[in-house]
């Protein structure tokens, strides 16, 4: 005969309030096998759990009832407070009086008569249960981090230097990310690639960070601590063992195409490393564009290179890895202006602000010369924020950076032409540290603002000419410029469905990579074991890209260090006498969970992946399938007793 | 090959001001074997008075024409902007609007009228370049325009708000057309830019301003005609230059056609049969080079 112990919570006011708890306590007291019914204050607190801890162990409680709060909120706290005192953990159920009674009525009376018919149910129930253990996995010791950007190299980093392994894999042929393309940085004006290089060498030489450069993951198998990873490397036709790096075959090159690097601006050669400063300083080939690779003829490369390192039979290779935790900091791209009334695509002179830092970037197209395309130097420039973002026509949100990145190309622009500069914006937000005191700076150096969004770039004698509402003046106004830099929302990078979908990680309405609670969980994905940080979870600058880098760095060394997972015992459970192999839950599983043995023709559940969400449970039309803790027989005591009252 | 037919709603101008472009109309889609069947009965849209006095008057005058188009069994056609404007997302509301679609119901049952929603209403634009297809139009050029350089002006209610085929600020339906008859279509950054409408009558100097930019932009881009798809646009485009000098010193004489007058000449017809000759700006000079 069950003994059963019942406490009633009052949680200050917020469940007594509206719930009359000592009825709910009588009540309780009353009902089979329930040897002792208390109520108190604050059930969760250390004197609240003692009353439970007192009485199993003076009264012989064998299970344990807790009305209260959200199983969300204490379920794990009751269950030590049962573990402490010899108890099973799972021989607990609570029912929930607070979120689902007290929270969303003011009748008294039917707040109490609810509480009653949850506390039956869960009375009912908890004989039921029986007790469960969690078991653990070992987890692998190695990390894989996904996109060498600033995020990626910052969580890199940090796993390497506590002492684990660190894949890293990035998929241009040098890590550094859109940073690298990036002049000068705000608020602080240091130079991007002077900031960046530094980390990036630290990577590359690190003796825990094995770098997988112009490579892609193609799949991921396993679970938390025990993933499967592989990895695509993309043939450079370079050997990377006997190249130095020394240049001969790009100065020779003699064909070139649109540098990418250069977001089109300029032009690189067909073997190329994308910018000085790439790590790792060696080549790859374009092999669309490659004359020898498409048509075999030049080859010029080859015949010039002292080491002979150029391989135009090489191959892509699959390589195979195992890690415990993964990272994936796969970075952002940029809005497509060409969709809208600001002229990109169709006048001269007109820059995204990505196109506009590799010009003022000394080591890009025009070595830092602020210029027209007819070569001359702007007498006036208009710089365009929120182009694609705030807009319901494109993208509804804000894109975090462009407003400080538009006050810094000002300063830019100012400082190295004279020229007039425009800002149209609609709000300047200047949020960060410093970034207020930088707004300043720039409104001393005489730039105009203009509160009002540049509705529209047309040309009129041979000049740009923006249009725009000035709200401040309440007039419609033309402003002729000679150069227009639009700033374009921040979006997700083109393959964000694909690659969400390899990792597991869902995403939200505006195509991010969704975290696992918006304010608390910014790192955490829906998948356990794989976190994501940088632009990839939104538009962000780049300290907070370095911070959620380095708090996703915490989270891996979380899982690594403690180099075992739990797992819960409340998992799908086949009884495989009963399967017939009919295999209608293994599309239903969210996670995957499921599998198929061949051999045996039943159907095994991974319970490392399982979540006991139970929805095979329900699909299942044999019954095979049922989740721990949540047995039919379980489940219908509870439904009858709550109906009851 | 089926021939195309249309119930034809002309607006009030197609038998007064814009003789003309019914006229062109009717002989250019002939000869690419469409026909037209004026929807007998048939009464005013609106235009842009109505509908800002009384929504639902608006309606109900637009109503009461589909009804009349749709008991001919035929598809609408219309050749003005306006009317456009106010037939076609009438008969999306009508559609789509169960509150429209009663009130309308109640109001075409006080006039003995029935409206299923089962006819389209289509611009004489998106007839010839979506219905009947640019291929078909291309068969029948016989003195391709080469050499023309033109600017399409669609107006603001043509692609605006929305339609189903166009960007609305950037439409190129009529650059795609005039670009199969041969002619050199020019960029215009103003071609779906107001050009004052009936301001003219009203506000004249918010109108004359207006089109004093439209008219500008068509003369520095060198455009050596104006295609206009809109009896109203090419009015207010064509007969006020004499005012435009006055009041900004500048006289352009840039000539304003129809569309259905420059398909016209492209597939070979006479320019009599095109009306080509009755607009205050003459036209003679744009025929002389070809």
């Amino acid at each position: 005969m069950a003994r059963i112990g019942v406490y009633v919570c009052h949680c200050g006011t917020n469940i007594a309030g509206t719930v009359d708890v000592a009825a709910v306590r009588d009540f309780a007291a009353a009902l089979p096998g329930v040897v002792v019914a208390r109520d108190y204050q604050y059930m969760c607190s250390d004197p609240g759990q003692d009353l439970i801890r007192k009485d199993i162990a003076e009264m012989g409680l064998d299970r344990v009832v807790v009305a209260s709060c959200s199983p969300r909120m204490h379920e794990p706290t009751f269950r030590r407070a049962l573990e402490s005192a010899g108890l099973n953990g799972y021989l607990l159920e609570m029912a929930n009086i607070r979120e689902h009674v007290s929270w969303v009525t003011t009748d008294v009376a039917a707040a109490t008569r609810k509480a009653k018919a949850l506390v039956a149910g869960a009375v009912r129930r908890v004989v039921l249960h029986e007790p469960l253990q969690e078991r653990y996995a070992d987890v692998t010791p190695q990390a894989l981090v996904v996109g060498g950007g600033i995020a990626g190299i910052e969580a890199a980093l940090k796993i390497a230097d506590a002492g684990f392994r660190v894949h890293l894999v990035e998929k241009e042929p040098s890590i550094g990310g859109q940073m690298a393309k990036l002049d000068k940085t705000f608020p602080t004006l240091d130079c991007s690639a002077c900031i960046l290089t530094p980390k990036m060498v630290a990577v590359a030489q690190h003796p825990n960070i094995v770098l997988h450069t112009y490579s892609e993951v193609e799949r991921v198998e396993g679970f938390v601590g025990n993933f499967r990873v592989t990895i695509r490397h993309k043939a450079r036709f370079v050997d990377m063992q006997k190249c130095t790096g020394c240049g001969t075959c790009w100065s020779k090159c003699p064909y070139t195409a649109p540098n990418e690097f250069d977001e089109g601006l300029g032009k690189r050669k067909l073997i190329y490393i994308p910018f000085p400063q790439a790590v790792p300083n060696k080549p790859v080939i374009d092999r669309d564009r490659c004359v020898k690779l498409q048509s075999g003829k030049c080859g010029a490369c080859q015949k010039l290179c002292p080491t002979g390192a150029i391989d135009f039979n090489q191959q892509d290779e699959l390589v195979e890895e195992n890690v415990g935790a993964i990272v994936v900091a796969t970075g952002y791209s940029l809005f497509d202006p060409s969709r809208g009334p600001w002229g990109y695509g169709r006048y001269p002179n007109v820059l995204t602000a990505l196109q506009f830092e590799r010009m003022v970037n000394a080591s890009g197209p025009t070595g830092g010369h602020v210029q027209l395309q007819d070569g001359s130097t702007p007498r006036a420039v208009a710089i365009l924020h929120c182009i694609g973002s705030r807009d319901t026509n494109y993208h509804e949100y804000c894109s975090n950076v462009c407003c400080m990145y538009s006050l810094k190309l000002a300063h830019l622009v100012k400082e190295k032409t004279g020229a007039e500069v425009y800002n149209f914006y609609i709000d300047i937000r200047a949020f960060g540290k410093a970034y207020e005191e930088f707004y300043n700076r720039v409104q001393s150096e005489g730039v105009y603002f203009i509160r009002g969004k540049g509705a529209e770039v047309g040309s009129r004698d041979g000049r740009l000419l923006v249009r725009c509402e000035d709200t401040l003046l309440g007039k419609y106004r033309e402003i002729p410029v000679d150069m227009v830099i639009l700033s374009p929302a921040m979006e997700p990078r083109p393959d964000a469905a694909r690659v969400s979908q390899v990792f597991g990680i869902q995403r939200s309405a505006d195509g991010f990579f969704l975290e696992a609670h918006a304010k608390l969980e910014p790192l955490k994905t829906a998948t356990d074991g794989v976190f994501i940080a940088g632009a990839c979870q939104g538009p962000k600058d780049i300290p907070y890209s370095v911070a959620q880098g380095a708090g996703a760095a915490a989270e891996v060394l979380r899982l690594l260090s403690a180099g075992r997972v739990t797992i819960s015992p409340v998992v799908a459970q086949v009884a495989e006498e009963v399967c017939s192999g009919c295999r209608a839950c293994l599309p239903i599983c969210p996670y995957r969970a499921l599998t198929y043995d061949e051999g045996m023709k039943v159907v095994r559940v991974n319970e490392a992946l399982c979540k006991g969400c139970g929805t095979c449970a329900a699909a299942c039309p044999s019954g095979a399938l049922s989740v721990s803790h949540f047995r039919t027989p379980q489940v219908l005591a509870q439904i009858e007793e709550v109906l009851a009252v | 090959m089926s021939r195309l037919r249309y119930a034809f709603y002309p607006g009030c101008t197609a038998h007064a001001s814009a003789r003309d472009y019914t006229r062109s109309t009717y002989a250019t889609f002939r000869a690419l074997g469409i026909e037209l069947e004026e929807v007998p009965g048939w009464s005013c849209c609106g235009s842009t008075a109505v509908p800002n006095v009384d929504p639902l008057l608006g309606m109900a005058l637009c109503a009461r024409n589909l009804a009349l188009a749709e008991s001919t069994g035929l598809d609408l056609a219309v050749t003005c902007n306006a009317c456009y404007a106010n037939l076609a997302p009438t008969l999306e509301a009508y559609r789509e609007d169960r509150r429209v679609r009663d009130r309308l119901q109640r109001v075409l049952d006080a006039v003995d009228r029935h409206l299923e929603g089962e006819v389209e209403v289509r611009h004489g634009v998106h007839i010839l370049t979506r219905d009947l297809g640019l291929d078909r139009v291309e068969e029948g050029v016989r003195r391709p325009l080469d050499g023309l350089k033109a600017v399409p002006y669609y107006g603001c209610l043509l692609s605006r708000p929305r339609n189903p085929y166009d960007d609305p600020e950037n439409p190129t339906s009529l650059d795609e057309l005039l670009a199969t008859l041969g002619v050199e279509v020019l960029p215009f950054e103003r071609k779906t830019k107001c050009c004052g409408g009936s301001f003219m009558n009203t506000k004249e100097e918010v109108a004359l301003r207006l089109t004093f930019e439209i008219l500008e932009e068509a003369r520095e881009r060198g455009a050596h005609v104006i295609v206009c798809a809109c009896p109203l646009c090419q009015l207010n485009l064509d007969a006020y230059r004499a005012k435009l000098r006055a009041r900004y010193g500048t006289y352009h004489d840039t000539p304003v056609l129809y569309f259905t007058q420059v398909v016209g000449l492209a597939l070979g017809l006479d320019r009599r049969d095109l009306a080509i000759g009755q607009s205050f700006v003459p036209a003679d000079r744009v025929l002389g080079l070809r």
